[in-house]
């Protein structure tokens, strides 16, 4: 390598001059007027066509403010700040758009179903109500829901967090691929096709006729294994290597390392991911009207005998009714599905919470 | 306690490419061992088959032999678990187990295998090994806290300290300061002189100073050429290889004249 020459070259341009850092810029007020200026102008607009509409008033107002803002900042500031403010609010519109039908459903299914929803109508079940009678509740259904996601939740998790451990820490080859392969293909299955799997299989074992709980929460299982594989894989991949490192070159056993470093570390995701699995499965009906059946009116806590009874069968079965007792019903069942699956959430969150790895 | 290491015609292999060619050497007990050369050049591999870890990464095997005193770790009917539980390893960047406190990261050798200890004897191996690794007075007062916490320096400590409180014959330091700053480096190279006395220390370092300060023996390993492996240049007395190096490829590379 020859020696550099370490001088500088002859100066030969002049020095450049340094640019402005400042410019012009839309003052903090103007965004929110301008939002607010083109909601009245549009409210106004509309109401002097009489044609009153909110949704189409909330479009106009959208649209007449990025323009606006866009055309502004494009005369006023530079083109990359009116290209960002373009996008900001496209951003803004879509998020709210996003946010309609969930607060929508919410109001909803809240403003509806508090109307029956009670002290009374959580304790009692339909058990010799008629369809029109202003009385019963969803306790059989409750007890239902909770029983075969329970049990579905004991089949799966251990099937699923053992198979995701396998993917991640054993696995190698065919073998990994083609499980990976079936999981995926595992998570499109309809859920109607895993309710007639289980009729199949429940024929096949013990006779035509038998519906019980048990029949419902395998296909409900079957639902949920690849999904509890699938999150849980994902989290204790998260897991550093340096981790199994540390506890190799300790002297201790890959199983040993595997239960008692990778699993503890990946703790607080994995509870996430079964719940999100839980979730997925509670709010079921096909599968369950097949398996479980559903005509049962009374408390059946028996996963082994009779009908099951459970939240989504409930709100199907009373829609089908169609008195407007029926749709109360219906409303009031909903609202309880939803809110036990806002508990389960909350679980989740409190035990991610306190066994997420501290710092402090 | 300290063993002897002797390497003889080592050949480490990635599936079919060869990563280190043919290693001889023999490691004493109770000194200190520095492994420098440029990124890429199989020192830290090398370093790894010591212990067996390389087997970690699929595909990975070697070819000769390694003596642990007289035993060959890679003889068929060792268990590479009990390698380990002789031949201890601290790695480049601090890991403590996230889940666990202070404490317990100490004792993980025990607690990890399963093994009962009394409360008294935890608690003196607990106090032995940090103090081993000048830890215990920065942290006997919050034992509990997670050992996350700690800082770079301090998490580095941990480490050794839950390395040696498995009591290993050999300690291997895999670039144990290259994410730390000087001050925990000095707190770390103060610490690899108070520990030859009890081990055999292997370290890989990156920083010439680091090996001319901390070890007795310092060891060259450079790459033939691109794609091509990994190879011992030259190994003897620190003083004599940063001072009168016997291959050029050597004296180059400890003055910087590299290439």
């Amino acid at each position: 390598m020859s020696a550099t020459k370490l001088s500088a070259p002859e100066q030969t341009v002049p020095p450049r001059p340094t640019p402005s850092l400042r410019g012009r810029t839309l003052p903090k007020y103007l965004p929110p007027a301008l939002l607010g200026g083109s909601a009245v102008v549009c409210a106004a607009a509309l109401y002097l066509l009489d044609r009153w509409n909110p949704a189409v008033w909330a479009i106009l107002a959208a649209v007449l403010y990025t323009a606006a803002v866009t055309v502004l900042s494009a005369v006023v500031e530079n083109r990359r700040k009116a290209v960002d403010r373009l996008v900001t609010s496209v951003v803004y519109v879509c998020f709210t758009v996003a946010m309609v039908p969930l607060v929508s459903l919410l109001w909803t299914v809240l403003s509806r179903g508090l109307v029956r929803l009670d002290g009374y109508f959580l304790s009692v079940s339909m058990n010799g109500v008629t369809p029109s009678m202003d009385a019963g509740g969803v306790y059989h259904a409750i007890v239902g829901t909770l029983l075969m996601t329970l049990m579905a939740a004991v089949i799966s998790v251990p099937i699923g967090l053992m198979t995701a451990v396998y993917l991640v820490e054993y696995g190698r080859g065919r073998l990994r691929q083609a499980i990976t392969f079936f999981v995926d293909v595992m998570t499109g299955i309809p859920s109607i096709v895993a309710g007639l799997f289980v009729v199949a299989l429940w024929i096949l074992l013990f006779g035509p006729g038998h519906t019980n709980g048990a029949a419902g929460a395998i296909a409900l299982s079957v639902l949920m294994i690849p999904v509890v594989v699938r999150s849980c894989e994902e989290m204790l991949r998260l897991v550093p290597n340096e981790l199994r490192e540390a506890s190799y070159a300790l002297g201790v056993p890959k199983w040993l390392t595997v239960l008692k470093v990778v699993l503890p570390t990946a703790l607080s995701g994995l509870t996430t991911g079964v719940m999100l699995a839980l979730a997925r499965v509670i709010g079921e009906t096909a599968p369950l009207i097949l398996t479980a059946g559903s005509s049962a009116v009374s408390i059946n806590a028996n996963l082994f005998e009779g009908q099951m009874m459970s939240l989504p069968v409930f709100i199907y079965s009373q829609v089908r009714m169609g008195g407007a007792i029926n749709y109360e019903r219906a409303w009031a069942g909903a609202l309880t599905l939803i809110i036990i699956v806002m508990l389960l959430f909350l679980a989740a969150r409190l035990v991610s919470h306190f066994f997420a790895p501290k710092t402090r | 306690m300290a063993k002897r290491i002797d390497v003889s015609g080592l050949h480490v292999y990635y599936g079919d490419f060869l990563a280190v060619e043919n290693v001889s050497m023999t490691i004493e007990p109770r000194s200190v061992t520095a492994f420098i050369g440029s990124s890429g050049c199989g020192k830290s591999t090398f370093l790894r088959t010591l212990n067996r870890m390389h087997e970690v990464t699929p595909g990975a095997r070697v070819e000769g032999k390694v003596l642990l005193d007289d035993q060959d770790i890679y003889s068929p009917d060792v268990d590479p678990v009990e390698v380990r539980r002789e031949v201890g390893m601290v790695f480049q960047r601090p890991n403590p187990f996230p889940t666990m406190s202070i404490y317990d990261n100490v004792i993980a050798g025990a607690k990890l295998n399963n093994r009962r200890l009394r409360k008294s004897e935890a608690d003196d191996i607990v106090e032995r090994s940090l103090r081993g690794a000048n830890l215990w007075e920065e942290v006997k007062d919050r034992l509990d806290r997670p050992g996350a916490g700690l800082s770079g320096g301090q998490q580095q400590r941990l480490c050794i300290a839950r390395a040696i409180a498995v009591e290993p014959s050999v300690l291997l330091m895999d670039e144990p300061c290259s994410a730390l700053d000087p001050i925990s480096t000095l707190a770390i190279e103060d610490l690899i002189a108070q520990l030859k006395e009890n081990y055999t220390i292997v370290i890989v370092t990156h920083n010439m100073q680091q090996a001319a300060r901390v070890s007795d023996v310092t060891a060259f390993f450079n790459l033939a050429g691109t794609g091509k492996p990994g190879k011992l240049i030259e190994m003897g007395e620190t003083n004599k290889i940063f001072t009168k190096p016997e291959k050029k490829e050597t004296e180059n590379y400890i003055t910087g004249r590299f290439g």
